[in-house]
């Protein structure tokens, strides 16, 4: 049995006096694809932008690729991590947001190379050889030049993905990332993460409200409420033969909104 | 009748030193504008503290006191100022402290998704301000600036009074050499309006050069 890629280990979070997470526990395997849902205010992108470094614990570890997230060692002691220690970390991790977050300022091409080139010293030529490498692969190479405001919302996103994936990360979190985008673009985004799925071996963590793409692309399902786990499984048992009222309830709502499972 | 040519050429000499104070004391202004308002948003509360102190002491209180200290009251603390050095101190450091607040108001426009984005990128502070966020905030901060380097130009009269020969301190000398108050008045009002036209004109370059591509996105 491996160890985990991801290990969070009974972690709190806080808003001034609203409790988020309180004592979550989860382990994710190396390469596992992992699809979070539940309701809205559940806790699903706490938990990315946590793992993101983008908001702080208010107790518990996370260890992740073997080594803790929010500390390190001084003085043979675990200590609070320090800038360094984060940016150390952070190279495993890449994440893709709801609004696509493109610098509005670069063109697509250099939306991609600029981390590459300024985090890990990539010469321009090479930096520039695998963003189109990597737009190919998205289906955007012929838009390399272009500005963002210049691309629709299903393009940003494509662009957003192969800008977090020019990192080489061992792990992505996706949060909603088809949630800002006009139904007709949906599907774009998604067989480009189809792809991801079967051709890398990154560990993924989903946030989502694509039922039906939650069943085809994970290998298990967490339905958050509240911030706790309430179920959890291989999507076929959850999404046909949820055993919890609230999963049931939750997924009937899905569908009476129109989406497929 | 008055020969007019060589009032005029002394009152283009004086427009030369108004030039030169707006062109010094902008740049100066423009360097404590950036260590200021970036300084204010520091996340050591030293370099906060003081970057406010220089501010609130520059903005509350008048660039004519300030001016007289620069150029009599330092030279008692060993530090002697010519004239025009003593102009560009005050007038830059006077109008750095409102560009000050530019460059903060500007930098805390960008959203937090762009911070969010670079952190998911790891980039490092420097690289974040320097790549990220300071060339979309620069296209919001030039306007004003152009207001303060207009600003500048028009305050660089009070160097008169610390006997620089800038344009109105010239146009003060023809008139008591010539008894004419309409014509050197006249000359200096038409050169002002010039220079303030060229900057209005040079920042709007400045303006469609640093926002190009961002069309459509924001402002
Ligand atoms: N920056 C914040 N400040 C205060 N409350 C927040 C903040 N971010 C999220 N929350 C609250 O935390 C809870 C979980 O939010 P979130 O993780 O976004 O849920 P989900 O992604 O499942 O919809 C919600 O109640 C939300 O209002
Ligand atoms: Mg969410």
């Amino acid at each position: 049995m491996p160890s985990p890629m991801i290990r969070i280990d009974n972690i709190t979070k806080t808003y001034g006096p609203l409790t988020v997470l309180d004592g979550l526990s989860m382990d994710v395997m190396p390469g596992e694809k992992l699809a979070l849902i539940g309701p809205s205010g559940s806790g699903k992108t706490t938990i990315l932008r946590i793992l993101m470094t983008l908001e702080k614990i208010n107790g518990g570890h996370i260890e992740v690729d073997g080594d803790q997230l929010f500390h390190m060692q001084r003085a043979g002691r675990l200590a609070a991590a320090d800038e360094k220690h984060l940016q150390t970390m952070r190279k495993k991790i890449g994440m893709v947001f709801q609004h696509f977050n493109l610098f509005p300022h670069k063109c697509v091409l250099d939306n991609i190379t600029l981390a590459p080139m300024l985090t890990k010293g990539v010469p321009r030529a090479a930096a520039q050889a695998r963003a189109m490498e990597l737009l190919d692969m998205v289906g955007m190479a012929d838009k390399a030049k272009n500005m963002p405001a210049q691309l629709s919302g299903g393009q940003k996103q494509r662009v957003a993905i192969a800008r977090a994936l020019a990192l080489s990360p061992k792990i992505m979190l996706f949060d909603e990332v088809t949630s800002a985008l006009d139904p007709e673009l949906v599907e774009e985004v998604l067989n480009v993460m189809r792809r991801l799925a079967v051709e890398t071996d990154m560990t993924m963590l989903l946030v989502t409200h694509e039922m039906g793409f939650a069943h085809d692309f994970a290998d298990r399902v967490l339905f958050f409420d509240k911030g706790k786990i309430v179920e959890e499984g291989k999507p076929a048992d959850i999404f046909r033969n949820p055993r919890q009222e609230r999963t049931q309830s939750f997924l009937r709502k899905i569908i009476a909104a129109g989406h497929r499972v | 009748m008055i020969d007019w040519s060589g009032y005029i050429g002394l009152i283009l000499q004086g427009a030369l030193v108004t030039i030169e104070l707006t062109v010094l004391g902008s740049a100066l202004a423009l360097v404590m504008a950036f260590a200021a308002g970036l300084g204010r948003l520091s996340r050591f509360a030293g370099v906060r503290v003081l970057a406010t102190v220089y501010i609130e002491f520059f903005r509350g209180t008048s660039i004519f006191v300030q001016l007289f200290w620069a150029y009599f009251v330092l030279p008692f603390a060993g530090i002697t100022l010519t004239p025009l050095q003593a102009g560009v101190l005050a007038l830059g450091l006077n109008v750095g402290a409102y560009g000050a607040e530019v460059v903060r108001g500007a930098v805390r426009a960008i959203g937090r998704e762009q911070h969010e984005a670079c952190v998911a990128l790891n980039l490092g502070r420097y690289h974040r301000m320097r790549h990220v966020i300071l060339p979309q905030a620069l296209p919001l901060m030039l306007p004003t600036f152009g207001n303060n380097a207009i600003e500048l130009l028009k305050g660089t009269a009070v160097v008169s009074l610390i006997s620089l020969t800038d344009m109105t301190f010239q146009a003060q000398v023809v008139r008591a050499q010539t008894g004419s108050t309409l014509i050197p008045f006249a000359t200096i009002l038409v050169l002002y309006f010039a220079m303030a036209m060229a900057i209005s004109a040079g920042m709007r370059w400045l303006e469609r050069r640093a926002s190009r591509g961002l069309d459509g996105v924001r402002v």
